[in-house]
């Protein structure tokens, strides 16, 4: 047997195809417990169960969000919470027509004798997981495995480890319903030009298809969650265009095109670069037999998190703010976004954080 | 460096390009003098090189043929032979379109500890020879790795050093102005079903691609000329449409986007077999951000060959013959074949030679 054919395949294409739909894409609202914490102390906000539920809830239910988005990465506690008049989150998103996922992995750890280059952890038990979750509501999960680029980074070592690890995470989920996005992040951080990013990706995606091909995932029931290849975070910026074409033609020499979707995530970039670069890529004419959307987190949420402050009062304000960003990544996603605009508070931050951990 | 930058990269981009041109594919003439002793052999016809160059001047001067055809690979002896009246055959080509390629590999030798399966020759000197055949015209390379299916088969050392042979072999031509078509042939024999013909290919390409990848190779200036996905030679056969379906899936799950064209063999497919499947690929609606042509020597020569017979009053009826082939995979690479060609006897005559060396 090729690839997976088991019970789940037909739903897994199909749910990774919704996914990828033109116009839509996926809010990354899986910050775990800790790292919702700096967030939320960045605007003043107790860290407890409560005010993580009120967040939330003020994201799910903002009017006119959900029809911009395919799909919401929750973190395991969330998966769980309800909004305040007792319906389930994930009741919430499956009637706006937005798939609920989970994050599975349980964070990087180092690795012995590499300048602090890391592996992914959370493959003990993820099958039993993934069927808990799959029965919550659950029909897509999400894991990070991270790179960076250095002198001698990334390490041979830390390619395999991180592309071995995201092909066993991947057919577990496929095996349980699941459709795996598949997320090896490289790190923005760094003095490199534009080459050496476009260098390492393609090595690194290269290396994550080989994998995914020696595990027998089913390509056609999985999603790539990559960085777009730009300067590192201390180089001199360059248009959007050089990053669309860098980025596209990164993926068309490494990913098959059985994938149905690119779902980019964010980096540092501040809300409205993440929004101007996507739009670039769907704009550009080339070969794409892939849709190109968005899973941001941050920069979805920047300045809705500003706008909000821990406020009922702000809660509105809020909302529209969140509306704007969704609507104009759904924009991007089909080449459409005229740009600028009233920008909220936030919204052209960078939101670089030097070695980001989550 | 992500990948080959060097003086050739644009002509080897659009040279790749050209050749994948709809409406056009290889006729592969580089038969090695041993082998065209046995095609010479079934029509009764002397080996020597007068006689080599006559069937070669027959093919090529075919009126009106060169417009089906985007390239010819040579072997050897061909590339510095003439027409009867001094004219290189090399020049004929161009004057016609056509792009001259080389076949450089030296022959297939077996890989100790295995049952039988085999790497490829041929990298020794190998810059030295691809500049002294660019020199003389070439501007394409044709190296066949072989690997079969059996109990055991392929065996990972196979897959590894024959994927590895390809991605040096590959390089080496493109630092010397050569597009490589890169030739992983896993034989038809056995009697195995097209699933588990299908998982074969999926992992052999995944592994050249893998290694394409590792050696730097620029793979917009690359071919592939794989197998179809079929049954084996002694299974049941199956209809175009499923043999379509199973090969284009092998080539979503596995082949980058960024590969101009595929060029398939013919194996040991009929004529009429290896039209009519090519022509079913053409037809089916799902993504393709390649050209799907031929590169066919067999199903290309084999009723011209009959219909020459090695007389000279035959060579009309003959080039009349390889005409109505060319046309037809022509009307195949754009999905409108509608069948019959004009064919001699032997169209529709299996071709398979059990464990084929050639």
């Amino acid at each position: 047997m090729t690839a997976y054919r088991g019970k789940y395949a037909d739903e897994l294409i199909a749910n990774a195809a919704y996914i990828g739909t033109p116009g839509k894409g996926i809010l990354a609202a899986d910050e775990s417990t800790g790292t919702i914490g700096k967030r939320l102390s960045s605007i003043n906000v107790e860290n407890v169960e409560t005010n993580r539920r009120i967040l939330r809830e003020l994201l799910f239910t903002a009017p006119g969000a959900l029809q911009y988005l395919s799909g919401v990465i929750l973190f395991e506690e969330t998966l769980y919470q309800k909004t305040a008049a007792g319906k389930p989150f994930v009741d919430v998103l499956n009637e706006g027509g937005v798939l609920p996922g989970i994050k599975v992995d349980k964070g990087t750890v180092e690795l012995a004798g590499t300048n602090g280059e890391t592996t992914t952890q959370g493959l003990d038990g993820l099958a039993q997981r993934c069927q808990k979750y799959y029965e919550a509501g659950a029909r897509f999960a999400k894991w990070r495995a991270v790179l960076k680029i250095g002198p001698n980074e990334p390490s041979q070592l830390a390619i395999n480890e991180n592309a071995n690890g995201l092909a066993r995470y991947a057919i577990i989920c496929q095996e349980n319903g699941l459709v795996p996005i598949v997320e090896p992040e490289i790190l923005v951080d760094g003095s490199h030009d534009i080459n050496k990013c476009a260098d390492v990706t393609e090595r690194v995606l290269a290396a994550c298809y080989k994998a995914l091909n020696d595990h027998h995932v089913l390509l056609e029931g999985t999603l790539l969650k990559p960085n777009m290849v730009t300067p590192g975070s201390d180089s001199a910026k360059v248009a959007p265009e050089v990053i669309a074409e860098y980025t596209v033609r990164a993926l068309q020499r490494t990913m098959p095109p059985a994938v149905p979707a690119v779902v980019f995530l964010s980096g540092g970039q501040s809300e409205e670069e993440a929004t101007v670069n996507l739009n670039a890529m769907n704009k550009l004419k080339t070969k794409k037999p892939w849709t190109l959307s968005f899973s941001f987190g941050r920069a979805l949420q920047q300045s809705t998190l500003k706008a909000w402050s821990g406020k009922d009062e702000n809660i509105p304000k809020a909302q529209a703010a969140l509306l704007k960003r969704c609507k104009a990544n759904s924009e991007a996603t089909l080449g459409t976004y005229l740009g600028g605009g009233d920008l909220s508070e936030g919204a052209s931050e960078s939101l670089h954080v030097k070695d980001y951990k989550y």
